[in-house]
């Protein structure tokens, strides 16, 4: 090969290396789950936010992963955390959880807190506390935790061998679940995190690697606008 | 190659002239200068006064600033003067040396009692101002051995867990709350310890900064003398998001504290019942979430 040659192939190959590069990161950045906006209620002031939680999410690079669905207005289900919520607006929630449970690590998380009345409706039925020890058995699921907010609502689980177990998200409600009712005020606009405070990354360090860490599964942001 | 050659007539100059002119310069700016500081900026200065612990660190921070001046301004004068006397002027030969160097013991053995002092001055300083205001807001450890004069302290537990700091009360019935409110001219007694991976509980204006490690009570001390907002901080990378583990506290009145941590007990109390028996460490259940991922050949509960 001639020297012109071998300078060629050395500079195409160089640029190649640099334009994958430029690609991987720009890709890397580039991915974020998609921000779903809440929908309007007929009662003016209020929007309504409904989400799932599903032991498996079954879709994207970590279809195992427990994770969140929000549904849009027109009632698709987008596995994402990313919410756009109006500020100084009443937000009432609608959650269907779909996932097993289990004990909490600190039980302070089992206190509804930061809700319209401190208190969230467990299939229907008002609650303040969701005590792990003593719900049908199956313990907490996750939480839907905003420290700005001072928001927790913790969420029983469903037993993992009930028959019609959701194996894999967007669950529907022909399938085991909890429903989980509240409502709280946004405040000021702003950018606020939350996640769930359950660590439910299961084979990570303490539970809380993975999903736990991850945008699009359990943890996120409330973009207040 | 050109010759150096030596400008004989600089070494005419008197040195004595030159250093009277740099010392009194010298002089005159740094009492302006430290005046500036102790007075003027001192005040201001980070962590402010919301604790003993916190006054006291500015005391640190203002009287070092203080020292700083006239070493850095002794620096700055001497080579403004010589860049000012003794450059290169149009028409000089810039190849022409100075007068030649000689050794001077006196300033030498002036430089080295001099940097000896200040050196050994600012050890003996900080160990002192270490020991005497009880480990000056630090974490010093289960045992520490400088505590304050009072024992009437008020407990503060402090839960670090990823990713949110929780306060528990043994003095109000082991309430657990998620905010942190302080009341004013009190002593208060931080135990600080992990729930699951290393964390720091750093309360910037109140002077105290402690790790939080699992399984282990780590103690720092702090009075309150004012009121006010003070930010909380993990200041140990706990994870990926450990940006975001901070809150706010007050320290507010006595009365107000009383209201606020009564209501608390009242509100709390259906989920105090469901807490452990309060204990300096917060040993998570190893059944619980997460938990089979702690070490199994430890877990007390292990085989049941």
């Amino acid at each position: 090969m001639s020297k012109g040659a071998r300078a060629g192939a050395v500079i195409v190959s160089f640029f190649a290396v640099i334009g994958l590069l430029v690609w991987a990161v720009v890709g890397y950045l580039r991915t974020s789950p998609p921000t779903v906006s809440a929908s309007t209620s007929s009662t003016p002031g209020v929007v309504n936010l409904t989400m799932q939680t599903d032991g498996a999410v079954g879709v994207g690079p970590h279809p195992n992963w427990v994770g969140y669905f929000v549904q849009d207005a027109n009632g698709g289900w987008h596995q994402t955390t990313l919410i756009q919520l109006p500020a100084n607006s009443d937000i009432h929630v609608t959650l269907y959880e779909y996932d097993s449970g289990g004990t909490l690590r600190n039980n302070v998380w089992s206190q509804v807190e930061g809700t319209v009345g401190n208190v969230a409706y467990v299939n229907g039925v008002a609650e303040s506390i969701v005590n792990p020890n003593t719900s049908t058995g199956n313990g907490i699921a996750h939480s839907f935790n905003v420290p700005a907010l001072g928001i927790n609502v913790p969420m029983y689980g469903v037993s993992g061998s009930a028959k019609n177990f959701c194996s894999s998200g967007p669950c529907n409600l022909s399938e085991a679940h909890t429903t989980m009712t509240f409502d709280f005020k946004t405040g000021a606009a702003g950018t606020y995190r939350w996640q769930c405070f359950v660590p439910c990354g299961l084979g990570f360090l303490n539970g809380n690697g993975g999903p736990m860490t991850a945008l699009g599964y359990m943890a996120g942001f409330l973009k207040v606008v | 190659m050109s010759k150096v050659v030596l400008d004989e007539s600089r070494s005419d100059e008197s040195t004595k002239g030159h250093i009277s002119k740099i010392l009194i310069s010298w002089a005159v700016a740094s009492i302006i200068g430290m005046s500036l500081v102790w007075f003027v900026l001192g005040p201001h200065l980070p962590p402010g006064t919301m604790t003993d612990q916190a006054a006291g660190q500015q005391f640190d921070i203002k009287f070092v600033s203080t020292l700083a001046v006239p070493v850095l301004f002794f620096v700055w004068f001497f080579f403004g003067y010589s860049i000012m006397k003794w450059r290169v002027r149009p028409g000089e030969d810039p190849l022409a040396g100075g007068a030649n160097i000689r050794g001077n013991s006196k300033a030498q053995g002036t430089w080295y009692i001099l940097t000896t002092v200040i050196v050994l001055g600012m050890a003996v300083y900080g160990t002192y101002f270490l020991v005497v205001p009880a480990g000056a807001g630090g974490g010093e450890g289960a045992s520490p051995i400088w505590t304050p004069a009072t024992k009437n302290m008020l407990q503060v537990q402090v839960i670090a867990q990823q990713w949110r700091f929780t306060y528990r009360w043994p003095q109000f019935g082991g309430m657990e709350t998620t905010s942190l409110e302080l009341p004013l001219n009190t002593e208060i007694q931080f135990n600080v310890t992990s729930l699951d991976v290393i964390h720091d509980f750093w309360a910037y204006q109140l002077g105290v900064k402690a790790d939080a490690n699992p399984d282990y009570n780590n103690i720092a001390f702090a009075k309150t003398q004012q009121t006010g907002r003070f930010v909380v901080r993990c200041d140990e990378l706990c994870g990926i998001w450990h940006g975001a583990m901070y809150n706010y506290g007050n320290v507010v009145s006595q009365s107000q504290f009383q209201t606020w941590a009564t209501n608390m007990e009242k509100q709390n109390a259906a989920v105090t019942k469901l807490l452990p028996k309060y204990a300096t460490t917060y040993t998570p259940s190893y059944s619980g979430a997460g938990g089979g991922y702690y070490n199994t050949a430890t877990d007390p509960n292990a085989s049941l």
